[in-house]
């Protein structure tokens, strides 16, 4: 039902990955998707498909919680593969039909079928070993600096947590007017497009009364306990570097190394 | 219409790691037109029990009787059933919807098929019966007080006539006087339309007043069932489990020890003065 949405699917485990600074593991991922584009060649794959089978192991995570999240985007990975294999010009292998596959077709396809998996495998493992909680603390110390050029980093990320803190409140709240209405006889099923559209009224009007009931509630609780934004707030836990994040760093360093030189050196 | 309950089971998210088993073979049978209060501790499987009942919950094990025929058997219509067992749910004033009261009212009436009119004049039928005034039906049900929307959210039930009354919690959040009036209102309804009433509550005082039976609930299972002075002969049993008998019982129970011959199972004040009176005379 309903209930199955999960947005940052953490799952909780006690590996290395799981400690890592929050900040670690997002500059992490997102080195290691540039490093997918940055470096096109097989060798270079190879690596990555090396490190990315480590950091897996490390995270304790089973495989398939990984392949979950590639389930949604199957469609689109379909359908950017098959562009791919008949719209790029090049050598010819055989035709189908007015279709012709080519070799660079097909080399583009394969390495964009790569990329696309490896950047969805490799956002999981940071949304599966980091809590949202986490990963707003992270983004929010991360992202620090720009509160020079006067971007609100510190609201951003309390919005962040708000709206992540809320969807199961509001999923638990849907499911409870849903079946309240249908004590009253209401159906969400059965019917065509423009009636269940219309049924979902006695669903969302309460639901964003609540949403907005809650809010208001919220707010009022935090001002009574003095919040006033980020300005001079301390944390509980002050995201800290520890020793585990310098290796991190340092394995991340040696990957990118280790991919350019397989570029470089092998070739294809 | 009567309900059986035989061998009920429910278990919350049943196959995941998060399993928990809610309800614990219950059997209850619940004839027609009796007033039953349903007691327990928060957790203990109440509102489950009752959402069960409308079928909103289908049982992981277990059959229910509506009239001697089995819910879950094919071909029996679960939206017939929702329209004979109505079901107000605890703070029921968050389903309101509608652009006003009235029309708030006639949702159930019309969704069960009823034309405009006669759903209307349900409603108002619903409206007067739960005591609200009559100026309050075209406004907007959000302008009203806590109380008054409470009972349009109870009209909204009412309006579709059922057998079966379930509330749930009608009196959370509710001061003394509108806690008073909501469930005068109720019990009124239980003798002017014969229909069967459960009220869900934890608060012992609410119940022993109205109710002829009490099933207290416990840790998903059923642990007394009987007229409210049979249960409450068990008030140290009830204590454990977190509840506590009405005051009067403690006091009757005092005054014996005491060496006055009392009777101990009196649950209301009144039958407790009486009592005592009686006890002083003699």
């Amino acid at each position: 039902m309903i209930r199955d949405i999960t947005i940052g699917q953490y799952y909780p485990a006690n590996s290395v990955i799981h400690k890592l600074d929050p900040r670690t593991k997002l500059v992490g991922t997102i080195l290691f998707i540039l490093s997918l584009f940055l470096f096109k060649s097989f060798a270079a794959y190879a690596v990555a498909t090396l490190f990315l089978a480590g950091v897996i192991w490390a995270s304790r995570v089973p495989f398939k919680f990984m392949v979950k999240g590639l389930k949604a985007v199957m469609i689109l990975l379909m359908i950017t593969v098959l562009f791919n294999l008949f719209v790029i010009p090049g050598t010819p292998i055989f035709h189908i039909w007015k279709l012709t596959v080519t070799v660079e077709g097909v080399k583009t396809a394969v390495f964009m079928a790569i990329r696309l998996v490896y950047l969805i495998i490799g956002s999981s493992v940071m949304t599966l070993t980091t809590t949202p909680n986490e990963l707003t603390d992270g983004m929010e110390k991360g992202l620090r600096p720009l509160n020079k050029i006067h971007v609100p980093v510190h609201e951003v990320a309390m919005m962040m947590s708000i709206a992540l803190r809320f969807i199961p409140i509001l999923l638990e709240e849907t499911d409870k007017i849903m079946k309240a209405q249908m004590a009253r006889g209401a159906d969400f099923e059965s019917g065509g497009i423009i009636q269940k559209a219309k049924s979902m009224v006695p669903l969302l009007v309460p639901l964003f009364i609540s949403a907005f009931r809650r809010a208001n509630d919220l707010a009022m609780a935090m001002e009574a306990r003095g919040y006033h934004g980020g300005e001079g707030r301390t944390k509980m836990r002050p995201l800290q570097y520890h020793r585990q994040d310098r290796i991190a760093y340092l394995t991340m360093i040696g990957y990118l190394c280790v991919m350019y030189a397989a570029k470089r050196i092998v070739g294809i | 219409m009567s309900m059986k309950i035989e061998h009920l089971n429910y278990i919350y998210g049943q196959g995941t790691a998060y399993e928990k088993k809610a309800l614990k073979d219950i059997n209850l049978e619940i004839p027609n037109g009796q007033f039953i209060g349903i007691i327990g501790h928060t957790g203990s499987g109440k509102s489950t029990l009752i959402q069960h009942l409308n079928g909103l919950i289908k049982a992981t094990g277990g059959v229910i009787y509506d009239n001697g025929r089995n819910i879950y058997e094919e071909g029996y219509s679960m939206k017939d059933l929702r329209s004979r067992v109505g079901l107000v749910f605890q703070y029921p004033e968050y389903q309101l919807f509608e652009t006003d009261v009235l029309a708030d009212v006639c949702f159930g009436p019309k969704n069960l098929g009823l034309s405009r009119e006669e759903a209307e004049a349900r409603a108002y039928a619903a409206l007067k019966q739960v005591g609200l005034k009559e100026k309050h039906y075209k406004k907007s049900p959000f302008e009203l007080s806590g109380g008054q929307k409470r009972r349009v959210a109870i009209a909204g039930i009412l309006a579709m006539e059922p057998e079966v009354l379930i509330l749930d919690e009608p009196t959370a959040g509710l001061d003394p006087r509108g806690r008073d009036d909501i469930l005068d209102q109720i019990a009124k309804l239980h003798k002017e339309r014969g229909i069967t009433v459960i009220l869900v509550s934890h608060s012992m005082e609410d119940v022993a007043k109205y109710v002829e039976r009490i099933i207290v609930m416990d840790e998903g299972s059923v642990r007394f069932d009987g007229a409210p002075r049979e249960v409450f002969e068990h008030y140290r049993e009830l204590e454990s489990i977190g509840l506590a008998a009405p005051q009067v019982t403690y006091l009757m129970q005092e005054l014996k020890k005491k060496g006055m011959d009392v009777d101990v199972t009196a649950t209301t004040v009144e039958e407790a003065k009486q009592s005592i009176l009686e006890c002083m005379r003699a």
